[in-house]
This record gives structure tokens, C-alpha cells and sequence, in this order.
């Protein structure tokens, strides 16, 4: 079986999720791969739950909020460009692609849009390999273990990643 | 053959374990110092940018973080061949002073002299600092935690923290002396004055004169031949902020000096497979295995090894203190190992002179404590003397002053081989046939290490680790039990 | 009638057990409450003294130091059958600390730059540490070295954290005190340490900030006065807990984080990611990229304690 990206998409309600929506309604076909959260704003979006949902298994995360000067709160997306622009120099010191992590700007009215950027990123991360960051941290941590326990149970046993 | 572990090491810091192997009939056929710690901080500093650097590097040492801090802020500024302010030089200086005392009470007072004031074989549970105190009585022992209390208080009020400064930048210092802690220092400066001089008095009293305790001083089992290293000022006089490294022979002739970029020509270090820490020795002499006596490549850098070394001391009373104790054991170089807690504290003494005479200087308030290095980076080494020896730090970095690689060579890594010849020696005189290894006679053992105040955590900032391909178990005649790989 | 305690070292520095020696004569009233029954620094008990104990016989154990080799680990374990209440005690323990940033790197690595590449070694036949070997005929062990750096609690349950590098010592008796009263929180807490951050603590003005440039401390001399951040020096203030009378801020350099991040956040470093960006001034991409650009070693920077314990914990290979 070929590899399935799993990604996850945070998508801010006013602009990228409506745009999300839109697809739906449209009966747009697009890749199955994305599983969306809805934010209300693209400012909401902390580095964090970017990292914590590679870590729990996510090959991909797209990162949606309104165009520039459209944020439905005046300021929050320029807030999420920032914090992204940082968050992707930072990806490749921890050996993350820095391309899993991707951010645009989807209006309410570019179904489309979002479709054809979802089936593009899905592609990108299927040529990229899963990303595995527990079993990869696992297999680094194997050998961390006490002599005499090892030796007794016949095998190193990996800590809980 | 019996194998007797004493793990941990006690009334030190850092981690140990002396391995004690006994013959069938009772005697000791060896031992060695083992030490299983190790952090790395000589790799993983590499890519940091080299300012964070001095304050990085005192978290090797919790006991003694201001040498670190110290060695790192001299080698950071060579790394930009800066000169920093006068001022700058004599705060770092005064900081230093304060922490010296700090750590060779908290040594002498909390770690070795329990085994003075209650004996080494006292019950284990009260062979502390808190049976020291209970001995003592609440007013001495009283005195004795508010003045290493009074040191701490110094280094706050000069550098903002005494444990792990972060105060040193390459340039200077972040922080120039206010009027008002220039004060206040001046105040507590006396009391540290009379501190030192009532250490040399209780030393006197409770252990010089006391019999037991003077022939183990005087004695055989903890005398080691080796040579001296310690860092001497331009006029041949100890300084623990800077100067030119000195060793000397087994018979105090001056073998060599250096500076600091020079210190790879003439010290290099080997690995032994049973330890994490590595043993320094005399580069031209190479390596010729634990021996002692002349010609030895083995040296040893501490309180003793220092006064060995040097001269003289630079204040008045600390002069006058050296004079009398190396008079007391019979001149220099003095090789009764046990004399390193008198050279100590005769150290407290000039380091409380030195700290009356920096707070007292016209310009130590200086506000321009600090300046912008303004050349590209490069290299630099920074040395200093730690509490417990000489202690190198060396740093490269690109262009951007970003560290590309790190070399350190700690205070009592130095004397790792020495350590390990003085616990072997002190076994084998003191666990003899027919006799009961107990904990005070083990104690004993301990007391040949707990000499040096050694820190191992300084002594193994460095992260091995690389298990074996293939490793052969034999039993105690030699025979091969078993083989395993991986 | 009389607590029992303990106090061990896993990879430390011994800073840790000189700040709870420096609540001075204060140790006489923890001494008074609590009978020591292991503390390597101070007192002479041995690894078999604790092993002889009954399990849960401690009251308490502070455990400082990282977990860095398998002896670490063996007493972490050893000391939490033996206690009732084990608490990690400073930044290393709770974080993983400043020596946590091995895990960019591997014990391989870091073998052969020390054992074979210091410009001062001397080491022909590849000698290396062993945890088996033999000497004289004689058979010496040695723990094993990890490759990672690991918490406290990623090994053991921890009870309590006492947070710093090293902890205000007057934090460690709040601490201590709160445990002879019986007047501890709920498991799994922060104490010893204030509840908001740094920034609150810190005395310098605060104003506005919008960060055009960012500079590194030894280019500028700050003004002994305003928010270091809002002159362009990283400081991880906003991130931090407090509690530690902002002494590197009072000592004339920037916050490093060491008191670790705040009640329900999760990961101090990825955080800073998040405060930081917030407050850069541009809105253009490639302006974004210039201002950013600024920014030395941003991941150590800003998990310069708190590495092991990330979301991520290591560099991957």
C-alpha cells in the first residue's frame, strides 16, 4: 500500500475555513488527506500545536488564513506569518522538511483554491516519506538503557518516546 | 581477589567510585579512581554563538562556576583580541576573590573537616557538615556558614549572581560597581579578613596540634612526588586570575612556563578505557603510566601544587602564612599531599587581602566597565587558576563569531593520575591482612582523594561513550569467562 | 516527629545542592525537621545504604541532574522506590538544562571529538571508555553513556518540580517548608517559583514592542533602564516563570529561560517561537526574513534548558 500523507490544516473560520466550506458545497474532489481544524483566526495558531501535531503523526501542516488586510481581526494574520517564517527556519535544526510546514492565504470565495493547494501539498508530502518523528526518536533512544536490565531481559527496551 | 567498591564517593563534587581489589590474603593489589560521569559540553557548545559562552560554561561547575565563568569571559576576549577596561579587570578580579573564599570554606569547612573534628572512623551518620556544627557549637559553626554566607553576598553585589555568573561579556563586564554595593562590600570585606585568619587558627588547633592528625599529615601514606603547576604573577607570586603557568619539578626547579595560547606545547592528556576522565601529563616527557618521582610526566595543580610553584604570595599575611607552613614541613616543594587543606586555607587568606585591596582601589567604580570588541573573531585561550587547579579554556569560531570548536583542560583533571596514585597508596597501607576493611578505615581511603577537592563534574564537562565491539570477561587469575558483542 | 530525606545528583553540577546549602543558617531549622539520609555532596551514606532502606521509607528526595547514563537512571529509579515524594530539583532535572543541548548531537560524535580529536589528547590506539574492561587483570565497570538526555520524569513519576538553574534558595526552603507543614498542591505542580512571568518580576520599563532589529549582546550596550527586548536583545522573559528576582536581567544580560515556562504551556521553547514573532515590527515577507535573519541559533536560544523535554527532544538523524 502507497504511502498516505496524514495532514492536518488550521484554518481560520472568516476566510480559509469558508473557503474550506465553499469546496464542500461545490463538490469540488480533492485529496481526502487533509483533516481540518477550524480557528477563529490565523493569530490563533502557536507554533505549538504546528510541532505537537507532527510529532503525534502528521507529515503536513497547512497553516489558512485571510488574504493581507483582509484579517478579520486587523492584524492576526501578519501575527501567523511571522510566527511561521521563524517556525520554518527553525523545522531543519530538529531534521523536519521545512516544506511539511506550509502557509497561505485562502479567501472565502476560493473553494478551488483550496482544493488545488491541498492536492498539490498532499503530493509534495507523499514524494517527501512519512515523517515518523517518534519511531525516528525511538530508534535514537534504543540503546539508553540499563546494562544489567538489558542483559537480564535479553533485549534493550526503548523508553516510552 | 575481592573486589570493594566505595560508590559513591563521598564529601566531594561530582560523581566517583574507588574500585578496591584484594588479594586472598587480605592485601591490596590495587585501586583505581573511576570516574562514570560525563557531559559533553566540549562538543555541544559547537554552533553557539561564542558571547553566550561565559555563561554557559559555569554550569559545568555548581561549586566552582566563577573559574569557569572567569576562564571562558579571558578566552572570549582573545577570541577578539580585545583589551578590556582596567576597571573591567578588576572586578572580574574582586568577584573572584569573594568566590575563592566561598569555595575553599564551603570545601574545607562542609567536605574535609569533619573528618578532622570527629575523626575519620566517627559514625558515618554524623561524619558531616551538620555533625561539624553539632561539634563545634552553634556560635563557631554559626560564624563559620554566615562569612561562606558573606562570600556569596559579595559575588551578588559585584557580579549579580555567585552561582553561575552571567555577568562576564567579551569586552568587559555587563555591569559596572555602584557607589552604594562598593559600600557595602567594603563593610563585609573585614569580616572575611578575620574569617580566613580564624580558619588558619581552628586548622591549627584542631589539627597541627593535635598528634594523630599531624602524622598523617607528616606521614607516608599520603606523600606523592610529582611535579607543581600553578599560574604566578610577573613577579613569581600566585595569582587566580592571571598570568603565566608555572611547573616545577620534584625538586622545585622551575621545569618550564607558558602563556595561554602555548599550553598544547607542553601538556597533553591520555585515556584510560576504566574512566570517563582523562589524565594530563608533561608533553615531552610522554606518557609513562601512574610513577611518581623525578622525572615523573605526572604533575598536580591545587592549593599546595600552587604555593609549590610560586614564590611567594602577594599580600602581606598570606606571605607570612606560607612562610611558616612550608618552615613547619620542612621547606619546599612540600609533598605531604594532607598539607593541601593548610595551603588552602593560606589561600582564603590572600584571597581576603586581595578582595580589601581591589574594593579600596580609586577606579573600582569605574562605570565604563565595558567596550565593544570590534576586530573579526578568531581564537582564544583563557586561563585561569580554579580553586582546584589550573583550568584552560580554548575556543575557535568562524568569522560571525559563531563557535565552530572547544578544548578545555580542568582544574582537576589535572591530577587525575595523582588522585588515583594516592588512593592506591592509601589502600595498600591502610587495608592490611588480617584486618577488618570497616567504613572508617574506607573512610580513610576517601580522605586520600577528598584532599584534592576535587570537582569531577568540572574534570568531565566531556561526553564519551562509544560502547565496545567486543568485550572480554576474564575471572581473577586471568582466564576468559566469556565474550561479548554487539 | 522527624521527616526522612534525601538529596541526590544524577548529571549535575553541584549547583543545585550549593543553593540549598545557601539558605545558610536556615539548615539548621530544615536540619531540626529532617533527618539526610543520602547526600553525596555533604554526607557519607553509599548507593548500598539506600538500597538497605525500606521502599517509601524517604519522605522525601530532591533528585537535581539530568538523566544522562544508565547510573543516573538506576538511582532515579532506586530513589523512587525508596521515597514517598520525590521531587526534581533545578532545571536539569525538570527541563533537562543547558546540558540537554548534547541532543544535537550523538554519542558517536561526541566520542570522537573528545576521545580522539581535542587538539590536546594524546590517544594513537583509539583508546576508549568502557563499560566493561580490563586493567591489571583487574575487571572495572563503568555506566553506560546514552545518547540522549532525558528529564526526571521521562524516567520516574516525578511528584513536584523545583524549578532553576540553580533554584533561588529561598525557593527550595518555601519548598521544603511547604512539605514539613503538609501544605503541598496538587501532584505534578511547579513550587518554589511565582506564577507569572519573568516581564512581571523584571524592573525595567516596558513600553511598545516592535522589533525592527535584532542585535547580539556583545554588539550593544543596552540602557541600564528599558525592556531588553524592546532594544533588540533576545530575552526570554515573556516565556519564563518567575521567581528568580530576574538576577541575569539585574546582572546586565537578557533572560535564558532557566525557570522554565509557564502552568499549561507546553513546550517554553516553541512558545518563545510564538512571543517573539508576535512582536517583530514588519509585515512583508522578505522584511519578516530580514528582521528574523537577526536572530543567532534561535532553537538553542530559546531551548537553551528546556531541550530533552520539548515537543521534539533531540536532533533526529
Amino acid at each position: 500500500m502507497s504511502f498516505e500523507p496524514k495532514i492536518v490544516g488550521f484554518l481560520c473560520n472568516w476566510c480559509s475555513y469558508t473557503g474550506a466550506d465553499l469546496a464542500g458545497t461545490a463538490r469540488i474532489k480533492y485529496a481526502p488527506n487533509i483533516r481540518s481544524v477550524r480557528v477563529m483566526c490565523s493569530g490563533r495558531i502557536e507554533p505549538t500545536f504546528i510541532v505537537k501535531a507532527l510529532y503525534e503523526g502528521a507529515d503536513g501542516v497547512l497553516i489558512a488564513g485571510c488574504h493581507p488586510g483582509d484579517c478579520h481581526y486587523q492584524e492576526g494574520n501578519y501575527k501567523a506569518l511571522r510566527r511561521y517564517r521563524l517556525l520554518k527556519r527553525i523545522l531543519p535544526e530538529y531534521g523536519v522538511e521545512p516544506e511539511r510546514v506550509r502557509l497561505e492565504w485562502v479567501a472565502a470565495s476560493e473553494g478551488e483554491r483550496f482544493a488545488r493547494i491541498v492536492d498539490e501539498f498532499t503530493e509534495q508530502i507523499r514524494a517527501l516519506g512519512p515523517l515518523h518523528i517518534k519511531e525516528s526518536l525511538a530508534e535514537a533512544m534504543k540503546d539508553d538503557v540499563i546494562p544489567h536490565e538489558a542483559h537480564n531481559e535479553g533485549s534493550g527496551e526503548a523508553h516510552e518516546a | 581477589m575481592k573486589r570493594v567498591e566505595i560508590d559513591p564517593i563521598t564529601r566531594l563534587e561530582g560523581h566517583g567510585k574507588i574500585s578496591i581489589f584484594i588479594n586472598d590474603d587480605g592485601s591490596v593489589e590495587n585501586a583505581y579512581l573511576q570516574i562514570p560521569e560525563l557531559r559533553g559540553f566540549e562538543k555541544f557548545v559547537e554552533g553557539l554563538p561564542v558571547e553566550e559562552i561565559p555563561r554557559i560554561m559555569p554550569r559545568i561547575c555548581g561549586v566552582c562556576p566563577a573559574a569557569h565563568h572567569m576562564a571562558a569571559a579571558k578566552a572570549v576576549d582573545n577570541v577578539f583580541a580585545v583589551d578590556i577596561p582596567p576597571v573591567a579587570k578588576k572586578l572580574r578580579e574582586l568577584y573572584y576573590m569573594a568566590h575563592y573564599i566561598h569555595s575553599h570554606s564551603a570545601h574545607f569547612y562542609a567536605l574535609a573537616a569533619p573528618d578532622f573534628v570527629l575523626g575519620p572512623d566517627a559514625p558515618k551518620a554524623q561524619r558531616n557538615v551538620l555533625g561539624l556544627i553539632a561539634k563545634v557549637g552553634l556560635e563557631l559553626g554559626g560564624e563559620v556558614v554566615r562569612q561562606r554566607a558573606v562570600a556569596q553576598e559579595i559575588q551578588i553585589l559585584v557580579g549579580g549572581r555567585a552561582t553561575h555568573p552571567v555577568w562576564c561579556i567579551p569586552g568587559g563586564v555587563a555591569r559596572a560597581l555602584s557607589e552604594e554595593n562598593a559600600a557595602k562590600v567594603r563593610e563585609l570585606a573585614a569580616g572575611q579578613l578575620a574569617f580566613a585568619e580564624l580558619s588558619l587558627k581552628l586548622f591549627n588547633d584542631l589539627v597541627l596540634a593535635n598528634k594523630t592528625y599531624l602524622d598523617l599529615i607528616m606521614g607516608g601514606i599520603f606523600e606523592q612526588v610529582t611535579n607543581y603547576m600553578g599560574l604566578v604573577d610577573e613577579n613569581g607570586q600566585v595569582n587566580f586570575y592571571h598570568g603565566r603557568v608555572r611547573v616545577v619539578d620534584t625538586e622545585g626547579k622551575e621545569l618550564f612556563t607558558y602563556s595561554e595560547p602555548e599550553y598544547r606545547d607542553y601538556i597533553a592528556e591520555h585515556v584510560e578505557p576504566w574512566s570517563y576522565l582523562k589524565f594530563p601529563f608533561i608533553k615531552e616527557r610522554g606518557w609513562k603510566g601512574f610513577v611518581e618521582g623525578a622525572g615523573t610526566p605526572l604533575y598536580q595543580a591545587n592549593p599546595l601544587p600552587r604555593l609549590n610553584a610560586a614564590d611567594g604570595m602577594a599580600t602581606p599575611k598570606a606571605q607570612a602564612e606560607y612562610e611558616k607552613m612550608f618552615d613547619t614541613v620542612g621547606g619546599k616543594p612540600c609533598h605531604k599531599l594532607m598539607v593541601n587543606h593548610w595551603a588552602r586555607l593560606v589561600e582564603i587568606l590572600y584571597a581576603a587581602e586581595r578582595l580589601i585591596e581591589l574594593i579600596n582601589d580609586d577606579e573600582i567604580t569605574d562605570p565604563n566597565a565595558r567596550i565593544i570588541p570590534s576586530t573579526t573573531p578568531r581564537e582564544g585561550v583563557g586561563i585561569v587558576e580554579a580553586p582546584r587547579g589550573t583550568l584552560t579554556h580554548h575556543y575557535w569560531t568562524d568569522e560571525n563569531g559563531i563557535v565552530t570548536k572547544a578544548n578545555l583542560i580542568v582544574g582537576t583533571t589535572n591530577n587525575n593520575a595523582s588522585i588515583n596514585m594516592a588512593v592506591k597508596k592509601a589502600a595498600q597501607n591502610l587495608i592490611k591482612p588480617g584486618g577488618e576493611v570497616s567504613d572508617g578505615l574506607l573512610n580513610m581511603v576517601e580522605m586520600a582523594f577528598r584532599l584534592y577537592d576535587p570537582c569531577f563534574s568540572c574534570a568531565t564537562h566531556s561526553l564519551p561513550g562509544q560502547m565496545p565491539l567486543t568485550v572480554e570477561i576474564r575471572d581473577h587469575e586471568g582466564s576468559l569467562l566469556n565474550v561479548v558483542s554487539r | 516527629m522527624k521527616l526522612k530525606g534525601g538529596i541526590y545528583w544524577g548529571a549535575g553540577c553541584g549547583g543545585c545542592d550549593v543553593a540549598v546549602l545557601d539558605v545558610h543558617e536556615k539548615i539548621l531549622d530544615v536540619a531540626g525537621k529532617m533527618d539526610l539520609y543520602f547526600w553525596p555532596i555533604a554526607m557519607d551514606f553509599k548507593y548500598d545504604d539506600v538500597r538497605a532502606l525500606e521502599d517509601g521509607e524517604l519522605d522525601i528526595v530532591l533528585y537535581n541532574g539530568a538523566v544522562r547514563n544508565s547510573e543516573n537512571e538506576e538511582i532515579a529509579k532506586l530513589l523512587r522506590r525508596k521515597s514517598k515524594t520525590l521531587v526534581a530539583l533545578g532545571a536539569c532535572a525538570h527541563l533537562g538544562g543547558l546540558i540537554g543541548m548534547a541532543n544535537y548531537h550523538t554519542r558517536e560524535t561526541i566520542l570522537r571529538r573528545v576521545y580522539g580529536e581535542t587538539e590536546s589528547t594524546q590517544n594513537p590506539d583509539g583508546v576508549l571508555p568502557l563499560e566493561r574492561s580490563t586493567v591489571d587483570g583487574n575487571e572495572l565497570e563503568l555506566p553506560r553513556f546514552y545518547n540522549t538526555v532525558r528529564t526526571l520524569d521521562q524516567v520516574v513519576d516525578v511528584d513536584y518540580y523545583i524549578p532553576g538553574c540553580p533554584p533561588v534558595p529561598q525557593q527550595i526552603l518555601n519548598a521544603l517548608t511547604a512539605v514539613f507543614e503538609g501544605a503541598l498542591p496538587p501532584k505534578g505542580s511547579v513550587i518554589g517559583a511565582g506564577t507569572r512571568t519573568l516581564c512581571d518580576e523584571c524592573p525595567r520599563k516596558k513600553e511598545e514592542k516592535a522589533i525592527s532589529e535584532f542585535k547580539r549582546p556583545l554588539e550593544m550596550i543596552p540602557d541600564p533602564e528599558k525592556c531588553l527586548l524592546e532594544q533588540g536583545l533576545i530575552c526570554l522573559g515573556p516565556v519564563t516563570r518567575e521567581g528568580c528576582g530576574a538576577r541575569c536581567i539585574n546582572s546586565g544580560v537578557p533572560c535564558r529561560g532557566c525557570y522554565g515556562p509557564l502552568e499549561g504551556v507546553y513546550d517554553q521553547g516553541v512558545r518563545m517561537i510564538s512571543a517573539l514573532a508576535s512582536v517583530i515590527e514588519p509585515k512583508e515577507e522578505d522584511e519578516i526574513d530580514a528582521v528574523l535573519g537577526g536572530i543567532v541559533d534561535p532553537l538553542r536560544t530559546f531551548h537553551r534548558f528546556s531541550t530533552p523535554a520539548s515537543i521534539l527532544r533531540r536532533k533526529r538523524s
